[in-house]
């Protein structure tokens, strides 16, 4: 039962992988809309973006690994 | 509980997606000492192998016209130093032996872990924290040297109205302390994700029906892997050079 | 710590056949990889820092240099080059300069030939023309005496011969007469 519950939680936990998706389009999606119009600027951003890709997927991963702990080690 | 789970469904679909990160003992025996020759030891030194015969075998001629192993050496060599350079400023550039250490270790732990039966070393916490705390603790020691106490302003948000400040500074602080937890947790997490989706996929190849999808969804995914590998190496390092930056010019 | 890391020993040994938790949470096999990444950490480390990173550098600062000289020498040829070009254009708007006057030249001498010569032509022509007019006289004068010594005798004869006489005088008169007429 109680197993059955945490693999419950693991689903659950997964949600976050889809907020963290959403997170990630966004700071792609606003950065290509900004690059298209002034692409002389976009060249110089690129490290912001993924500065930004990975702290938005971080917390993403944060709930991956919730699940995994759930599903492994509980 | 989790065998259980497992190994009954479906009438002998299995998933193990976490067994290709056991440590294992490389010439047997059951106990792991901290000295023994494991998979680990193994695909570090495939690593470091790599790592010199990209920057120093690829580059032993020296011509003024590279050849094709040379100029990957030179990209690689040119990519970092223009990052530390962009990102930490000039006076970081001392330091780029370091992070170029470290940006060389990742990228190729990365790429040698998506050959097929191999180990990703980069999955493991234990080695993603050892890295992140390297960084934490360089970045602390030397922005404390460079600034004194001075390098506490990086937490007194000066710009903030006065009674904001003790909160943006705990705020601050806080964050300062979670930097080498998401930093370490970002890289394995990628990796350990990454891999384990390919091996839930490779465990579907064992219905006919869906196998042929199976095998298409693993491409798909070892492309994007690929990217993935490269990218968390380079979200290292770039967080290394902006951790860096603020040791440097903590000024808000 | 014994009994885990007999534990992660089994896990390892029954792995085909159950799966084991977070092989990344058995902290038992910490020790080794944070010992293995040390060494490798440190390695990678002398390796780049003693041999490689020195020599791309240099090979790059090398290169900057020799291209940074042979830019210099470029823009050097470069403007000899236009040197060149502005000295050849020169000498081909001399030569055309030359060549045309050459060519007047030649066509006012040409010009200068051909007036003389064709004066020299239209006289001798109107020499000619006066000579020949001349002797187209002198024919037709002669022409006009011999008709006239012809027709004299024919008549004479015809007259004789029709039994008359006629003295030369009459006939001479009647003969200019027609003639003329």
């Amino acid at each position: 039962m109680e197993g059955q519950l945490a693999h419950i939680g693991a689903g659950l936990a997964a949600i976050g992988s889809g907020a963290a998706a959403i997170g990630v389009g966004n700071v792609a999606g606003n950065y290509l809309a900004g690059a298209l119009r002034n692409p002389s600027a976009a060249a110089s951003q690129t490290a912001t973006l993924f500065i930004g890709i990975a702290f938005a997927e971080a917390l993403g991963i944060f709930s991956f690994l919730v699940a995994l702990l759930l599903m492994f080690a509980v | 509980m989790a065998s259980e789970a497992h190994g009954a469904e479906e009438g002998g679909l299995v998933f193990h997606p976490m067994d290709q990160f056991i440590v294992k003992p490389l010439f047997g025996g059951d106990t792991i000492q901290w000295y023994t020759v494991t998979n680990v030891t193994l695909w570090m030194a495939l690593a470091v192998v790599a790592v010199i015969a990209m920057m120093v075998i690829g580059t032993r001629r020296r011509a003024m016209v590279p050849s094709r192993s040379q100029s990957i050496g030179e990209l690689a060599y040119g990519f970092v130093y223009k990052m530390v350079e962009d990102v930490a400023g000039k006076d970081a550039i001392k330091f780029f032996p370091y992070i170029m250490t470290l940006f060389m270790f990742i990228v190729m732990a990365n790429f040698l872990g998506l050959l097929p039966m191999s180990f990703a070393t980069t999955s493991h916490f234990a080695v993603t924290v050892v890295l992140a705390l390297a960084v934490f603790l360089t970045v602390t020691i030397v922005g404390f040297v460079k600034n004194g106490a001075g390098f506490l302003g990086l937490f007194w948000v000066s710009s903030a109205p006065l009674a904001l400040r003790p909160i943006l500074a705990l705020i601050e602080v806080i964050s300062y302390f979670v930097r080498p937890v998401s930093h370490s947790i970002r890289l394995a997490g990628n990796i350990m994700a990454g891999h384990a989706v390919l091996k839930v996929f490779a465990g579907f190849a064992a219905i006919a029906v869906v196998s042929p999808l199976s095998v298409v969804a693993i491409t798909a995914m070892y492309g994007l892997e690929v990217l993935v590998a490269f990218i968390q190496a380079y979200v290292f390092t770039i967080l290394t050079c902006v951790y860096l930056k603020d040791a440097l010019h903590p000024s808000h | 710590m014994a009994s885990q890391t007999t534990e992660a020993a089994g896990h390892a040994a029954d792995a085909a056949a159950s799966a084991p938790g977070m092989p990344q949470l058995d902290f038992s096999n910490w020790g080794n990889q944070i010992f293995w990444l040390l060494v490798t950490l440190v390695v990678i480390y002398f390796v780049l820092s003693r041999i490689a990173l020195p020599r791309i550098a240099n090979v790059l600062a090398e290169r900057q240099g020799t291209i940074t000289n042979d830019i210099a020498a470029a823009d050097e040829l470069k403007a000899k080059a236009v040197e060149a070009e502005e000295a050849y254009n020169k000498a081909l708007a001399d030569a055309r300069a030359e060549a045309q006057r050459i060519v007047a030249e030649a066509k006012a001498d040409i010009q200068a030939d051909l007036d003389a010569a064709t004066a020299k032509a239209d006289a001798e022509i109107t020499a000619k023309a006066a000579e020949s007019e001349k002797a187209i006289a002198e024919i037709r004068e002669g022409a006009l005496e011999s008709v006239k010594v012809v027709a004299t005798e024919t008549t004479a004869e015809i007259v004789a011969a029709l039994g008359g006489s006629a003295d030369d005088k009459a006939i001479a008169e009647a003969i200019g007469a027609r003639v003329k007429g």
